[in-house]
């Protein structure tokens, strides 16, 4: 166990290297700078302006410069929001982005985990049929039309909940961008547990469990419900890299200054210091969670052995 | 009592998991990827775990046509994957036959622009400028004055080609990918698959992202090409996988060797014998890649790195609809509910074929 | 037979299930009667309704698509069938208890061993966890792992399947039950642990003193086992008889079958081993009104397509279902009565080479030779 962990991480430095060099080359390759934009500069300040980020030196010494910042954990100053550190601004985003990530997931954990064992357990009722057509629904309906749909009915409509600006942490304004961000994993939860469950309670040690004598509810939280829910734990994993896809949408819908927002306004301005960041800062997080995830698998499961 | 010796002292190295004393390994983790969210759990559904046994497999490829014609009639039953298809069906027709029609009786095209510069040019649907009935926009118009039924239908059009396209790409990739790994298997597989193990946890959005925002915006057709690759290159690692599994399973059946022993080429082998019959699974997977596809599109057209105007896709014009949402809120429902309810039914058909192609269904 | 001291009776048993292809009669009109101590064996071809049968005795169906039509299963003079599920929750497990086939599945993999065996004695004696574990480490002994007390907290993974079906024994015979279900207890295992599975269970059998319901498709399993077999066909009882005389005097045509497709050591090398012609049948597509093995019967006659058989008396403790049971059981005795006669006459050995039977294929001496 010891030794797999230690390996994941030691690879762990070479794959963020390669995701970050392939942003830095897609942004190197392409046409244009960032200070160009529209019309041509004089030549005088355009040649100022390189020498000053160092975009008159060589492209080896440009990518070795950038290769050091990374693997220092200092990624310098952010081109478009001058005087800021990119981690300054790493440091001010994340918080929001992670506070409406986890209590996103969290939320579609209890109510996908309870939903679709629920609909297991009463397989073919109406519940089940209910639940699952929802969850599809969930599933199927971008969350840039439910997030607007929202804010129109609660916000627009009813007055209940006003269309989310980012306040202090407790606060009403988070709970349209929670219910938005967490609507489809809510439903792809609940069809995992679904799934799960079924599978387990076709086994045959259910069979044992039933044969035992313990009654229904002893047979589901002792026998079924761990077997159920492994599909769910190493879902865990690769939703939180979708989260952060989430959160971009849901932080431009709501304006909310966390990180994807950032993300996507920095690919405009083609900030390169801040992209380089989030992307670098963004891999290490979900090669992290991985790990993670594999490690608690191997805990659940005592046949993995790593 | 001696041949009854516990496994528990068996060593184990590295992350190869344990063998089990009938000799078979744990089946690994399940564990879908990113990209995977919108597929209605296609690992559990299709997965290696799940590649058919050799119990009925030898049945289904002798009597492969009758496999097909059961499936056909288990998927009819279905009625929700009749739903689906019907729907499916019924929202391409209109995205190819509905433009021309509205040119023909309304003379509106997606991209025509009325010459009068009336300050309100957005029209609620079913009115005209005065705000009387009139049939000439059905779902109203957009900000600019044009007619939002046939852009929701030139929206169809584009957002079903992104998603077709991108998974056939995607197929292509994958299939080759998977069937060749599998087929080759030792350390080629090992090697192929553990590039695949590290690309699923790359954070592959944002390259995207990356890409569109540095390289699009150039043209409409060359945006388009651009979504196609780059969600096309995205989406085939879990159908390498599945193609993969399938290929294994059935690589040691009697038909291929005596292929190979008559000597057939290994690349005839593959194409001719094997593809063919992991069809199955890779059918219900497409079939799911496809909404998937077309959700990520509109992700990026929504962030504005998609389809540019006067083109249209489901994800630009509820972008633009979510300007407006205030005023005309039918400007993001009406392609907003179009793309729910296609994807809806295109999951849902997929789920239908899953079921309807899953021998372990078939009885009780 | 005798209805004195019966542990278990069961009467006209029918459970269906309901399929997209129509109603499956898994299992259609069982009657049997077990005794207190007796052992009886249930064979059959795989679908033939025996582990239906017994899923059903402690109501373990999976409830849709199976339901348990009609009928009464007695046990100790209630009616399982008759009462709420708590109180049958009550008996599962403490007085009929279940060994199943596949011991690679059947115990939970999430779970040590420990904690499954304790589960059980908790459940039904309200032991402490002290005592149900000193109570799974006793039970592991009784069954024969080795060391037990270090391994009771291993994964089954840990295990082999032989030793996963000892674990599974010795679950079942945790709460002394009066009655133990064995459903094809051997039949995933390798042939040498299966006899070692087959002993164990017989010595256990006797030194307990528990009923056994021992379901399986192979008549060499059975043969040294039991007192009572009961032979199943497409939800049916076909024969019922002692197991020495189902072995020497077989009644029924399908009976005959099996004994002559069971290999045999002595059997002569070169010749073949029987077949019953056909496959089991499509229990959904039966028609009622013909004999459902008629297809593949060598006796089979215009009647056996047209009408259904009765079920023959053909001595006190020995019926089977044929139009011509009383013809078969006369053959069988006629042949047996040959045998005796061959053994008396020529040294032995040459006594057990194949015989022509009246069905025209090769056979064996199976019966009391065998065991």
């Amino acid at each position: 166990m010891f030794k797999f962990i230690i390996r994941r991480l030691l690879i762990l430095i070479p794959m963020v290297l390669i995701v970050v060099t392939l942003t830095w080359g897609l942004i190197r390759l392409a046409p244009g700078n960032f200070y160009t934009g529209e019309k041509r500069l004089p030549p005088a300040i355009e040649k100022n302006i390189r020498a000053k980020y160092g975009l008159d030196q060589p492209w080896y010494v440009q990518y070795g410069r950038m290769i050091g910042n990374v693997l220092r954990g200092d990624f310098g100053d952010s081109l478009t929001y001058p005087g800021q550190s990119v981690n300054s601004i790493l440091a001010r985003t994340l918080p929001v982005s992670a506070t409406l990530g986890i209590l996103a997931y969290l939320l579609a954990l209890i109510v996908g985990v309870t939903t679709g064992t629920i609909a297991a357990l009463r397989q073919n009722s109406k519940y089940d049929y209910a639940s699952m057509a929802i969850a599809m629904l969930g599933i199927s309906l971008p969350n840039f039309v439910l997030g607007p749909l929202l804010v129109l009915v609660f916000s627009l409509s009813l007055y209940w909940l006003p269309p989310a600006r980012w306040g202090t942490f407790p606060s009403v304004n988070i709970i349209l961008p929670v219910i938005t961000l967490s609507a489809i994993y809510m439903a792809y939860i609940a069809r995992l547990t679904r799934a799960g469950m079924l599978e387990v309670l076709r086994a045959d040690y259910v069979r044992t469990a039933r044969a035992k004598g313990l009654n229904e509810r002893q047979v589901v939280f002792r026998h079924v419900l761990r077997g159920g829910l492994l599909p769910v734990v190493s879902f865990t994993g690769p939703a939180l890299a979708i989260l952060i896809t989430g959160t971009v949408v849901v932080e431009r819908i709501f304006a909310l200054p966390g990180l994807g927002n950032y993300f996507i306004n920095a690919n405009f301005a083609r900030d390169e210091p801040l992209i380089i960041g989030i992307v670098a800062f963004i891999s290490i997080i979900i090669l992290i969670f991985n790990l993670l995830v594999d490690i608690a698998y191997g805990f659940i499961d005592p046949r993995i052995r790593y | 009592m001696n041949e009854e010796r516990p496994v528990s002292d068996r060593e184990t190295s590295g992350t190869e998991p344990a063998v089990t004393p009938l000799g078979t390994p744990p089946e690994p983790p399940v564990r879908p990827r990113a990209g995977d969210i919108l597929h209605t759990s296609p690992e559990l559904a299709v997965g290696e775990g799940d590649v058919r046994g050799a119990e009925g497999g030898d049945d289904e490829i002798l009597a492969g046509t009758s496999l097909w014609k059961d499936a056909w009639k288990r998927l009819l039953r279905n009625k929700l994957a009749v739903f689906g298809m019907v729907v499916v069906g019924f929202i391409i027709l209109a995205s190819l036959l509905g433009p021309p029609i509205i040119r023909w009786t309304t003379g509106y095209t997606y991209d025509f622009i009325p010459p009068d510069t009336a300050l309100n040019k957005a029209f609620a649907p079913f009115q005209d400028p005065q705000g009387n009935f009139s049939w000439t926009h059905p779902m109203g118009t957009d900000a600019a004055g044009r007619d939002l039924l046939a852009r929701v239908l030139i929206g169809g059009r584009i957002s079903l080609m992104v998603g077709i396209i991108s998974t056939i790409v995607s197929l292509i990739i994958g299939v080759t990918y998977g069937a060749t790994a599998g087929y080759l298997g030792g350390k080629v597989d090992a090697v192929l698959m553990r590039i695949v193990d590290v690309l699923y946890s790359l954070p592959y959005m944002m390259i995207i992202i990356v890409l569109l925002a540095f390289f699009g915006g150039r043209s409409p057709m060359g945006q388009l090409v651009l979504l196609f690759i780059a969600l096309g290159a995205v989406s085939w690692l879990t159908m390498a996988r599945i193609v993969r599994g399938q290929v294994i399973s059935l690589k040691n059946q009697e038909f291929v060797l005596a292929a190979r022993a008559t000597g057939v080429s290994t690349a005839k082998i593959i194409f001719k014998h094997l593809v063919p019959n992991a069809l199955g699974p890779v059918i219900v997977y497409a079939t799911l890649t496809i909404p998937s596809v077309m959700l990520q599109e509109a992700f990026l057209s929504f962030l504005g790195l998609g389809v540019q105007a006067p083109l249209a896709s489901w994800g630009s014009l509820a972008s633009e609809g979510i300007q407006n949402i205030a005023i005309f809120p039918w400007q993001l429902i009406f392609p907003g509910v179009t793309m729910a309810l296609t994807l809806f039914s295109l999951n849902f058909l997929g789920d239908g074929l899953r079921d309807a192609l899953d021998p372990q269904m078939r009885k009780f | 037979m005798s209805h004195n001291g019966n542990l278990l009776s069961v009467k006209d048993l029918r459970t269906y299930f309901q399929t997209e292809d129509g109603t499956v009669r898994a299992v259609d009109g069982i009657s049997f009667d077990l005794e207190r101590g007796e052992t009886l064996g249930i064979v059959g071809e795989s679908g033939s309704g025996k582990s239906v049968t017994n899923l059903s005795i402690i109501r373990l169906i999976p409830e849709p698509p199976g339901k348990i039509v009609s009928g009464e299963v007695v046990f100790e003079g209630q009616d399982i069938l008759a009462l709420a599920p708590d109180e049958v929750r009550k008996i599962r497990g403490n007085d009929i208890a279940m060994i199943f086939q596949d011991p690679m599945t059947s115990l939970n993999p999430f779970m040590r061993i420990s904690k499954q065996l304790m589960e059980i004695t908790q459940l039904h004696r309200g032991y402490s966890k002290d005592q149900a574990y000193e109570h799974a480490v006793k039970m592991l002994e009784m069954v024969g792992i080795p060391e037990a007390r270090s391994r009771v907290d291993s994964y089954p993974h840990e295990f082999s399947g032989g030793m996963r079906q000892r674990v599974m024994i010795a679950m079942a015979l945790s709460c002394e039950p009066k009655l133990l279900i064995a459903d094809e207890p051997t039949t995933a295992l390798d042939v040498t642990i299966q006899a070692q599975i087959l002993e164990l269970i017989k010595k256990l059998r006797e030194e307990t003193g528990t009923s056994v319901i021992l379901i399986t498709h192979d008549l060499g399993v059975v043969a040294g086992m039991t007192d009572h077999i009961i032979v199943m066909y497409a939800g049916k009882v076909f024969e019922q008889a002692p197991t020495r005389e189902l072995f020497a005097t077989p009644g029924n045509p399908y009976t005959k079958g099996l004994l002559k497709s069971v290999p045999d050591p002595a059997h002569e090398a070169g010749t073949e081993l029987y077949q019953i012609p056909g496959l089991p049948p499509d229990v959904a597509h039966l028609p009622p009104e013909q004999c459902p093995f008629a297809p593949r019967c060598y006796r089979a006659e215009d009647i056996c397509r047209r009408q259904f058989p009765p079920f023959v008396q053909l001595n006190a403790e020995h019926f089977s279902l044929c139009h011509f049971a009383e013809e078969v059981f006369a053959q069988s005795r006629d042949e047996r009565a040959a045998r005796e006669a061959a053994r008396e006459e020529t040294p032995q050995g040459i006594a057990d080479a194949p015989q022509i039977d009246a069905a025209g294929g090769s056979t064996q001496t199976q019966g009391e030779g065998s065991r």
